[in-house]
């Protein structure tokens, strides 16, 4: 438990009528590997930008070590940016480049020598000091995009989807690489990528974000087993949702009352009367040819979906709903045409709360009450 | 919060793009409004330009001499850009879908005549096309002719001088068209069962029209204004109307006439533009 | 016809269809080099009379052509420097800022560029004589600059098509300053368009007759010159003069094209 390196408190930025990061309030803790993820405008982007210094917030403020720098050029700021383009200087050598921030703090000839030396050590590029930037594979460009970042020892490392452009055999390769490298040196990484795996094999902590607002921050494991809003229940693995209103509240169990049937999940701080999301992991689903109590929904198989070792079958309820079956190639799965009663343990469910109607709730009750 | 960073971004802008903004106007918009109102100006009796408004020179340039000249000059014009084509569309051609090595070669040697002065070069042609030109002499050693042939001081000869200097303002579009066209097209259209003239005029011209209209372009509206080529070439018998307007400004000493003269040449030229915009022209490959 | 053959006619139909071509374009070049030997020494200076040199010696004695050939040069080179500083300026400037009235400035750009010399020479001595500006090298300098500037911005464009803004960004984001990174990565990587639009200009000023033609004053600049001297006949020295301008001008695209000259400025 470090102290906090990065503070954003507040932060809001709008272009003209787009609003495009709402209030966003983040603390990152030092020496912490932290991704940004989301699809494409979701605002994860223009935070890191803030955060580097080529946006700037519309409100809101940005603390670096307790220092606030939303006011500062990016020249100015100790954070480095990996870019998603590598934006390396085409008519400078490796050497050149990677030296290029010692060279600006005017740091000795010397010491710019041994130290880039052993950055390139670090990212297994030597040998290449005296080549260009379009002599390099798009892998090796890569890693001296992350020396010539690095070299300059940041408080925080940025990175913009860096690795967007490989293909998926050296993007896994160097998700493990970055991994290890920030591990190795202890600096801040904040991370950006839209690709979900990517953001769970490397991250300490995710941020979920939607639409400009941060849905959720939490470790990958967290975020899988308890997503907190229906959005992060679904962009994150696989699930199946239903969507209903809360019938019975016994204590932490709550029957759920849904097009189809009766469901049973558990959670605190729910009302009877309030409308419910649940989120059911493929894996964690049940079924039965005998009925269960508290499970009042039955569905029919119509198919199953082959991925390797993993075999996900499909059932659907009478709305046409269909719910995903997930087990590993081997075990017993139901045949099709086959109608079985779903269900879960309880505690596999996870309810959250459906603000949408509550809100339309609330409308309908002022106006039609 | 926000201050100091709006002043960091606007006074880059105005430091950047400040100077060509004065330049341009001072240098280019103010002398062309003076050239305007000039037009509509007089002459005093010490031939000094006397500012009330007058419609004069307009009148003056109505006159059937006048008329004569301006057709005459058209004329000229287009028969240049006809002949330019016409010589320049299968060169291009040529130069930009060969398969030589020697590609690049054969560009430059298009390019490197430019740099001998072009009145030197127009002088160069005199040189060969007098009656003790080379070219004569030439062909009375060879016993061809017996008498010099008159090349020079033909309407026809300003022509040829006009083509000479315009040529490459033909060749570079048409080359830059010809060379964007995908050779699959044209294998395509093969395919399909069309003839080499097929081909042509169904895929290869309607695809590399912009080349010529550009090209067209950058040769019409020069030749109306290079009085020197009808000077050296034509000797006087085939002026278009830079000739005219040389004279007000240099021996006849009317300058609002010159002016007015001006005038008309940049509404021919505005014309042209517009209906080369009409024609789906794209303003940037008039650069070059 | 078999294929083969019309194939192999193509060809040497297009090799003498470009022949010509080249001989047309190059004619009265080879007669100016050509005549600069010629050891004629009266006038029109057109039989040939022997193998020689001494017209190239006679052009260094002629002060007056030598003095013009000096103002071009100093035009062309001043002309060159300023529209150069001015043209890459308002390119990048363009590129990088939005603002109302590019569009206006893109159309006074067009201006010097499709309007008759003749026009633009004209208005510029109107210019000149209204504001008591007195003819000469200033008056030529500031004219070449004018139609040598929108062909630099158009050069230096080009290459901005393929500009990526991001290094730029990186350069800040390593610790260097707006003005330090315009000079240590724009400049750098935009040099070839910028070196492009440059020699252009130094052409067009070479080359340019009819502008000058109406600004020069007093002040003779070599094309100018010879057009003195066409009523009078011109002698090979003049002849001698522009073979030695071709073979500089070839000699110096030659070095820039193969980068010769980058090399040179490495070792610097």
């Amino acid at each position: 438990m470090g102290k906090n390196i990065v503070e954003l408190t507040g932060v809001n930025k709008i272009y003209g009528t787009n609003h495009v990061v709402k209030d966003l309030t983040l603390t990152v803790e030092e020496g912490e590997f932290l991704t940004l993820l989301g699809s494409s405008g979701c605002g994860k982007t223009t935070t890191l930008r803030m955060i580097a210094g080529f946006e700037e917030p519309t409100t809101g403020s940005i603390k670096v070590e307790g220092e606030a720098i939303e006011d500062k050029e990016p020249y100015e700021r100790d954070v480095n940016t990996v870019f998603q383009s590598y934006a390396l200087f085409p008519h400078k050598t490796i050497y050149d480049n990677i030296a290029y921030g010692l060279k600006m703090k005017k740091v000795p000839k010397k010491e710019i020598a041994e130290r880039v030396k052993e950055m390139m050590e670090l990212v297994q590029l030597e040998g290449f000091e005296k080549r260009y930037p379009n002599q390099l594979s798009g892998g090796q460009k890569q890693r001296v995009a992350i020396a010539r970042a690095l070299i300059n020892r940041p408080k925080v490392l940025l990175l913009d989807e860096p690795l967007g452009a490989l293909d998926l055999k050296l993007r896994k390769q160097m998700q493990l690489e970055l991994k290890r490298l920030q591990k190795k040196l202890n600096i801040t990484f904040i991370y950006v990528t839209h690709d979900q795996e990517e953001a769970l094999t490397m991250s300490d902590r995710i941020a979920i974000m939607h639409d400009g607002v941060m849905d959720q921050i939490a470790t990958p494991t967290e975020i899988y087993e308890h997503p907190a809003t229906k959005f992060v229940a679904t962009f994150i693995g696989e699930t199946n949702i239903f969507e209903g209103m809360a019938k019975i509240v016994d204590g932490d169990t709550i029957t759920i009352g849904i097009e189809n049937g009766d469901i049973t999940g558990c959670g605190a701080d729910f009302a009877a009367g309030e409308f419910i999301t649940v989120s059911v992991r493929p894996e964690k689903m049940k079924y039965s040819y005998e009925p269960v109590e508290g499970f009042t929904i039955a569905a029919r198989i119509v198919d199953y979906i082959y991925v390797g070792n993993i075999v996900k079958c499909v059932a659907e309820l009478p709305n046409k709903t269909q719910v995903k079956i997930e087990r590993l190639a081997g075990e017993e799965v139901p045949a099709i045409g086959d109608v079985v009663c779903l269900y879960w343990n309880k505690e596999d469910a996870v309810l959250i709360h459906n603000l949408d109607n509550r809100f339309y709730q609330a409308v309908e009750n002022a106006v039609f009450a | 919060m926000t201050k100091h960073r709006f002043k960091s971004k606007t006074l880059p802008a105005i430091s950047m793009v400040g100077p060509v903004t004065i330049w341009l106007l001072v240098f280019v918009a103010a002398p062309l409004v003076y050239v305007f109102i000039m037009s509509f100006c007089g002459l005093d009796e010490f031939y000094n330009v006397s500012y009330h408004f007058t419609l004069n020179n307009y009148k003056r340039l109505a006159d059937s001499n006048y008329v004569d000249i301006y057709l005459h000059s058209l004329i000229i014009a287009l028969t240049t850009t006809v002949v330019c084509i016409l010589l320049a569309y299968p060169f291009a051609y040529i130069i930009a879908r060969t398969k030589s090595r020697k590609k690049n070669l054969l560009y430059m040697l298009v390019i490197i005549p430019f740099w001998t002065n072009s009145l030197i070069r127009i002088y160069g042609w005199r040189s060969l096309l007098g009656t003790n030109g080379w070219i004569n002499t030439f062909l009375m050693n060879l016993h061809l002719i017996s008498e010099p042939i008159d090349f020079l001081y033909k309407q026809g000869t300003t022509i040829f001088g006009m083509v000479y200097c315009l040529f490459p303002f033909m060749v570079l579009p048409l080359y830059t068209a010809i060379e964007k066209l995908d050779g699959s097209l044209l294998e395509a259209s093969a395919d399909l069962g069309a003839k080499g003239p097929k081909t042509f005029f169904n895929v290869i011209l309607p695809l590399t029209s912009g080349g010529i209209f550009s090209g067209s372009i950058m040769v019409f509206i020069p030749c109306l204004g290079y009085f020197f080529v009808a000077d050296i070439l034509g000797g006087g018998n085939s002026d278009v109307i830079g000739n005219l307007v040389e004279r007000q400004f240099q021996s006849g000493n009317n300058w609002p006439l010159g002016a007015a003269l001006s005038i008309i040449l940049i509404l021919v030229t505005l014309i042209l533009v517009k209906i080369y915009q009409k024609l789906g022209g794209d303003m940037d490959s008039l650069g070059v | 016809m078999k294929k083969r053959t019309k194939r192999k006619l193509k060809k040497i139909f297009s090799i003498i269809f470009c022949s010509l071509i080249y001989l047309f374009l190059f004619a009265p070049i080879i007669y100016i080099v050509v005549n600069s030997f010629n050891a004629t020494r009266s006038k029109p200076y057109l039989s040939w009379k022997g193998f020689s040199f001494d017209w190239y010696v006679k052009l260094f004695d002629n002060q007056t052509l030598l003095q013009s050939f000096g103002n071009t040069m100093i035009i062309a080179i001043t002309s060159m420097i300023l529209a150069t500083i001015i043209g890459t300026l308002a390119s990048v400037g363009m590129y990088k800022f939005k603002f109302k009235g590019k569009a206006a400035i893109d159309g006074l750009l067009y201006i010097p560029v499709v309007i008759p010399e003749i026009v633009l020479g004209i208005a510029l001595l109107t210019l000149f004589s209204n504001i008591n500006i007195p003819r000469g090298m200033l008056t030529l300098i500031i004219a070449h600059t004018t139609f040598c500037v929108p062909f630099v911005i158009f050069n230096v464009r080009a290459r901005l098509g393929g500009y990526d803004m991001s290094i730029e960004e990186a350069s800040m984001d390593l610790g260097a300053g707006r003005i330090r990174t315009f000079f240590e990565i724009t400049l750098p990587v935009l040099a070839p368009g910028i070196g492009g639009g440059a020699l252009l200009a130094f052409t067009l000023s070479i080359d340019d007759v009819i502008i000058s033609y109406f600004v020069n004053g007093q002040t003779k600049t070599f094309p100018l010159k010879v057009y003195e001297s066409i009523r009078s006949g011109v002698a090979p020295d003049v002849n001698a003069l522009s073979t030695l301008i071709l073979i500089g001008t070839t000699v110096l695209v030659i070095l820039t094209q193969s980068g010769l000259i980058k090399k040179l400025l490495k070792k610097a």
